[in-house]
């Protein structure tokens, strides 16, 4: 039988036809159709960019940003702009945790009606349809504040509360808290048992399980968590005073609809600056944590 | 002789808790920074429950209902929402392209350190000088780019090159290029080091170390991580609208201004579902690329 070599060239033959496979025809070709549609529908211009019209354009404008204005007035001002815009994203950040924390309970499953803790139920069937409603309003309710956007909520909260940092700050914190909610109920869904089922094992009542079980396990990645999001939030509290939530981003939009160029770079360069520090101590803290 | 006594049996007792001097810190700072805050932000729970806050959220509420889907207003929409899908895919393409040159040269392994370089001369000091400053020069771009939020970039575009989607495909390209670079470069800097070592062994140029030894290694980490961004592009994208950047986020400003509530529910909506779409497919496709069974 001579069937050994002919199987190691068929192998060989195979593997490098593998690339070239029709699945992956299909795919670079779907891409390129995409890619295709995409270019004409964004009036997207490559010729206009590399040497062109846009690129004129935007080097021009670009030169008319330098140099930053940096009189005194200007900077003291940019600094209270900044400040205003860290407390923003810190307070929206805080506000995030208080809602998550206080949502995560009801919308874990492991928590609410299935697995470990609840082997030992007796069948009660409406304790357990009530628990599912809980857990699934919960989880209805974290779905919406973190669909829409927030710079929706911000408008929504503008139109209530009227301009300022102040519905920024809940803009920020509601739509953050839909987030660090479901990021929160991952954590929550993924504990060790072990310790659980130990601590079933003494006896102890549902709630010492919740405190010496769960907790402890869970808490240092909620404020990973959380750090991390804080760093998203000092972007999006830029963003959010595009809409009158007050802070760096307000002053942009004053600054880009003024033609005030000289003005707008030092607002860049102070969110450079923020972004920059808030990233930093986040950092520092989640490495001080692990 | 003294300290050959046994300590006595007290140490069995649990010492106190203490809090160390970084916790105590922390929490001191923390609780300033709090009141600080809370004193700049201007914070009035109670605006929120006085007749004129409340008044306008009811009006907000009620008028978001029943959501708008007379075909009138959908029909406008189609539009917009392949506009924003557009704007999300060739803003990624183009970020991958700025992305991954300045995210190889921001690669501490390929240009400066590491097993790469280990023969290199010491001699040659103008040279070591000239990689480490393309390390940090790029470094400082890849920082620049992503620090600035799309938000601004786009607004910025607008200026420069006029309305449309195509100031919306600058901003995210730009944007997303620094984000993308940043995490190349971090996981071609974690790949593990044996193939290289092998193949600098047979006399392999760089070049060829990087094509058959580092991209095997790091290509499913760097398209999942591609994939992750283009979601995310998607919702950036639905909100450049904002700027007058086209796509979703124009039509979502308008209704907002205008006080169409309804059609404000209609639009989100959408957005959600597109957003989820999305979630699912470049989930699906990641788990294929990773090995991992789909979810």
């Amino acid at each position: 039988m001579a069937h050994t070599p002919t199987q190691a060239a068929g192998l060989a033959g195979a593997k490098r036809r593998d690339l070239l496979s029709t699945p992956n025809l299909i795919f670079l070709a779907g891409f390129l159709v995409l890619m295709a549609w995409s270019y004409v529908g964004t009036e997207f211009s490559l010729r206009g960019l590399l040497g062109g019209e846009s690129a004129v354009q935007i080097l021009t404008y670009a030169k008319k940003l330098f140099p930053p204005d940096l009189s005194t007035d200007f900077l003291l001002k940019t600094g209270y702009w900044t400040i205003e815009t860290f407390a923003m994203s810190f307070l929206g950040t805080i506000l995030a945790v208080l809602i998550a924390f206080s949502l995560v309970f009801l919308s874990s499953r492991n928590l609410m009606f299935t697995g470990l803790l609840f082997e030992m139920e007796r069948r009660r069937p409406w304790v357990r349809a009530l628990r599912t409603v809980l857990y699934l309003s919960a989880k209805a309710a974290l779905n919406l504040l973190r669909t829409v956007p927030h710079l929706v909520w911000a408008l929504i909260l503008v139109f209530a509360v009227g301009l300022g940092p102040f519905p920024g700050m809940l803009a920020l914190g509601i739509h953050t808290g839909g987030v660090l909610g479901r990021l929160f109920g991952e954590v929550m869904e993924n504990i060790e048992t072990q310790p659980i089922e130990a601590l079933q094992a003494t006896g102890a009542s549902r709630l010492q399980i919740l405190f010496y079980g769960i907790l402890p396990q869970v808490l240092p990645e909620f404020v990973a968590y959380t750090l991390y999001r804080w760093e998203v939030n000092i972007r999006e509290a830029v963003i959010l005073g595009y809409v009158g939530a007050g802070g760096l981003g307000q002053q942009i939009q004053i600054a880009i609809s003024l033609f005030l160029e000289h003005r707008l770079l030092t607002l860049i360069l102070a969110i450079y600056l923020i972004v920059t520090v808030v990233d930093s101590l986040s950092a520092y803290l989640r490495s001080r944590l692990a | 002789m003294q300290s050959n006594v046994p300590s006595t049996p007290a140490s069995l007792t649990l010492p106190a808790r203490r809090f160390s001097t970084f916790q105590i810190v922390c929490s001191v700072l923390f609780i300033l920074t709090f009141l600080g805050s809370y004193k700049l932000a201007q914070v009035k729970p109670l605006l929120l429950f006085e007749t004129e806050g409340r008044r306008n959220i009811w009006k907000f509420v009620t008028g978001m209902f029943p959501p708008d889907l007379s075909w009138n207003f959908l029909s406008l929409l189609g539009r917009p929402i392949l506009e924003t899908i557009q704007i999300s895919l060739m803003g990624t393409v183009i970020a991958v392209v700025i992305g991954f040159p300045i995210g190889l040269l921001a690669t501490s392994s390929l240009t400066f350190k590491g097993i790469l370089y280990e023969r290199e001369l010491a001699g040659s000091r103008p040279r070591a000088m000239l990689r480490k400053g393309s390390y940090l020069l790029a470094r400082a771009i890849l920082s620049l780019f992503r620090t600035i939020p799309e938000f601004v970039w786009a607004f910025m575009f607008v200026r420069a090159v006029g309305l449309g989607p195509f100031p919306g495909v600058l901003a995210i390209a730009i944007s997303y290029s620094g984000m993308l670079g940043k995490v190349y470069s971090e996981i071609l800097e974690h790949v593990n080091p044996g193939p290289l070592e092998a193949l600098q062994a047979t006399g392999a140029s760089r070049l060829t170390i990087l094509l058959y030894g580092l991209l095997p290694q790091s290509l499913p980490n760097l398209v999942s991580y591609t994939l992750y961004r283009w979601e995310c592009a998607i919702r950036a994208s639905a909100i450049l609208g904002f700027v007058g950047a086209g796509g979703l986020g124009q039509q979502i400003e308008i209704s907002m201004r205008m006080f169409n509530f309804n059609q404000v529910t209609t639009l989100v909506a959408i957005l959600f579902v597109m957003v989820a779409g999305v979630d699912a497919l470049s989930a699906r496709v990641r788990n294929a690329i990773l090995g991992r069974s789909s979810v």
